[in-house]
């Protein structure tokens, strides 16, 4: 095992895993709105801070976690993960119950992951998206969690991020629930939230 | 998570906030996922708690886990912050997290309620935790839980519209006043717990985040901020909630929900504020209603255990009437009775 795969988790696992939730909690409760969060990690690269917490905070032997070419390609990731949750790493994104995505620009369709079914919506994937930036622009979202409209934005999006939202939204309550997380904060989107370009 | 030796034997410690890390895990996927599908019940893996099911272990476990060091939790049970459930789970928590209580509304972060929504207006940075007996709306009128899941996943909730007609037919009017039905988010047909319906209103648009636990029943259910929350009803029978003849006899309060309090075996009885912060508050801010004590006569022990004391006795009557307010403080299977009738 390396070095890298050993790299500390939360200085304290009870507090650094309760932050990291309330972040994420509020993020999926006020869409666009995003949450500090400093977790204080040094997962391997390309994981990023921001991202690792969340897995840290969220997955466990209950959860299978996807990752995308870019994190899959450096195996301190999986390690990392694997040493520091005890979840399975599967290669199959309808499998799993977290995705981690390192490069939005080449993020799958949302349809190859776990949508949930009509009696257990539930049973969907989470996208733990990481992005470099919040724009604070670009997108409108309405929807639960949200007085009137909010401004949203964040790169590095696909062009038709706000499309792929569209028809995430219309298979409501069916779906996948973004948490975009990057430069010290998570945002979320759930599968709720209606997104449009402006 | 200290582990004092005490003469060479570990002192008996718990994880913070008791429950451990694997299961806040689970737990708190099961918020975000609530969260993410407003009105939906979530199931999860409830553990048994240290307090039998109907005293709020769905709540516990809510609470628990998403309670932070530094976080303020308020407890009430029927809008009371001195009755039997309050006292022991706030208890519980000062215990096995050492978070600070707290009595006052506003001071809060985090509140945990049975069956009542404070008066006083919450902020967006609150989090209200509902304990909730039986979350399935529509499990008196189809008991299988098969039935009731499809009925939710085709959003066919005609059966909780005829039984709302059949108590016009009966009544002439929805005689439903507690745990009256809503519709989340214009798609789910939610329990709001059994709150009476005067408190529907508040859910609707609501700045708090809104977690609902059932312990028993193990379902997580939520209502983000902000969200459309509609009291079912029909055109020619709109939604109304209770209205109270006369205003709080403590702090003359109107437009709040009010407890019917026996005084003696004479017929005396008074209606006062089921909110006891917000009463005490208003009692603070000088304003006084029929059987108000003035501010210097109040006394503070009237009430064991709480200071200061909430609900002064009015001068001339009995300790007893005012424990005559004071609930069970759990919810009995299935049917819980003496929950409050209209008062209107």
């Amino acid at each position: 095992m390396s070095a890298q795969a050993l790299a500390t988790g939360f200085s304290d696992p009870v507090d650094g895993a309760q932050a990291t939730f309330r972040a994420a909690m509020w993020a999926l409760s006020r869409p666009g709105r995003v949450e500090v969060l400093d977790a204080g990690l040094a997962p391997p690269a390309p994981l990023i801070p921001e991202a690792a917490a969340l897995a840290l905070a969220l997955c466990d032997y209950e959860t299978p976690i996807w990752l995308d070419e870019a994190l899959a390609a450096m195996p301190a990731v999986a390690e990392f993960l694997r040493f520091h949750t005890g979840a399975t790493i599967v290669a199959d994104p309808a499998e799993a119950r977290f995705a981690l995505i390192a490069e939005p620009m080449a993020m799958p369709d949302f349809a190859v992951f776990a949508q949930g079914t009509p009696e257990y919506p539930d049973a969907s994937a989470t996208l733990i998206v990481q992005v470099e930036h919040f724009t604070g622009g670009g997108l409108l979202l309405e929807g639960p969690g949200i007085e009137a409209r909010a401004s949203f934005g964040a790169t590095p999006l696909p062009a038709d991020f706000a499309a792929r939202m569209t028809t995430n939204r219309a298979l409501f309550p069916l779906g996948v629930d973004l948490l975009l997380a990057g430069s010290g904060g998570v945002a979320g989107l759930p599968r709720s939230v209606t997104v449009w370009e402006g | 998570m200290n582990t004092q030796a005490i003469g060479g034997m570990p002192e008996i410690t718990y994880n913070f906030a008791y429950l451990d890390e694997q299961t806040k895990r689970m737990i708190r996927r099961a918020i975000l996922k609530a969260i993410a599908i407003p009105g939906y019940q979530v199931p999860f893996a409830a553990r048994e708690m240290p307090m039998p099911y109907g005293w709020g272990t769905g709540g516990v476990q809510v609470t628990a886990a998403v309670l932070g060091r530094d976080d303020v939790l308020k407890v009430i049970d029927q809008g009371a912050d001195d009755t039997t459930n309050a006292v022991a789970i706030r208890g519980f928590f000062e215990k096995t997290a050492g978070v600070a209580t707290t009595t006052s509304t506003t001071e809060a972060t985090i509140i945990q309620t049975r069956h009542r929504v404070p008066e006083t207006a919450l902020g967006e940075n609150q989090i209200l935790v509902y304990q909730v007996p039986i979350p399935e709306p529509l499990r008196f009128l189809e008991p299988r839980e098969t039935e009731t899941r499809q009925l939710h996943a085709l959003a066919e909730y005609g059966l909780m519209h005829v039984k709302l007609y059949e108590d016009i037919a009966r009544h002439g009017h929805i005689a439903t006043t507690y745990a009256y039905p809503v519709e989340v988010a214009g798609r789910y047909v939610m329990d709001p717990s059994p709150i009476p319906k005067f408190d529907n209103p508040k859910l609707d648009d609501c700045p708090a985040l809104q977690l609902f636990g059932a312990g028993r029943e193990k379902r997580i259910y939520a209502i983000p901020p902000h969200t459309k929350v509609r009291s079912l009803d029909f055109e020619d029978h709109p939604f109304r909630v209770q209205k109270f003849a006369k205003p709080c006899a403590l702090c003359a309060a109107t437009g709040v929900y009010l407890d019917e309090v026996i005084l003696d075996d004479r017929g005396g009885r008074m209606f006062v504020c089921s909110d006891t912060d917000y009463c005490n508050t208003r009692q603070e801010a000088g304003h006084r209603g029929e059987m108000g004590v003035p501010a210097e006569s109040a006394s503070s022990d009237v009430m064991p255990g709480l200071n200061p004391g909430i609900h002064a006795v009015p001068p001339g009557h009995p300790v007893q009437g005012v424990d005559g307010r004071v609930k069970s403080g759990h919810d009995g299977v299935p049917v819980e009775s003496g929950r409050e009738g209209d008062a209107s």
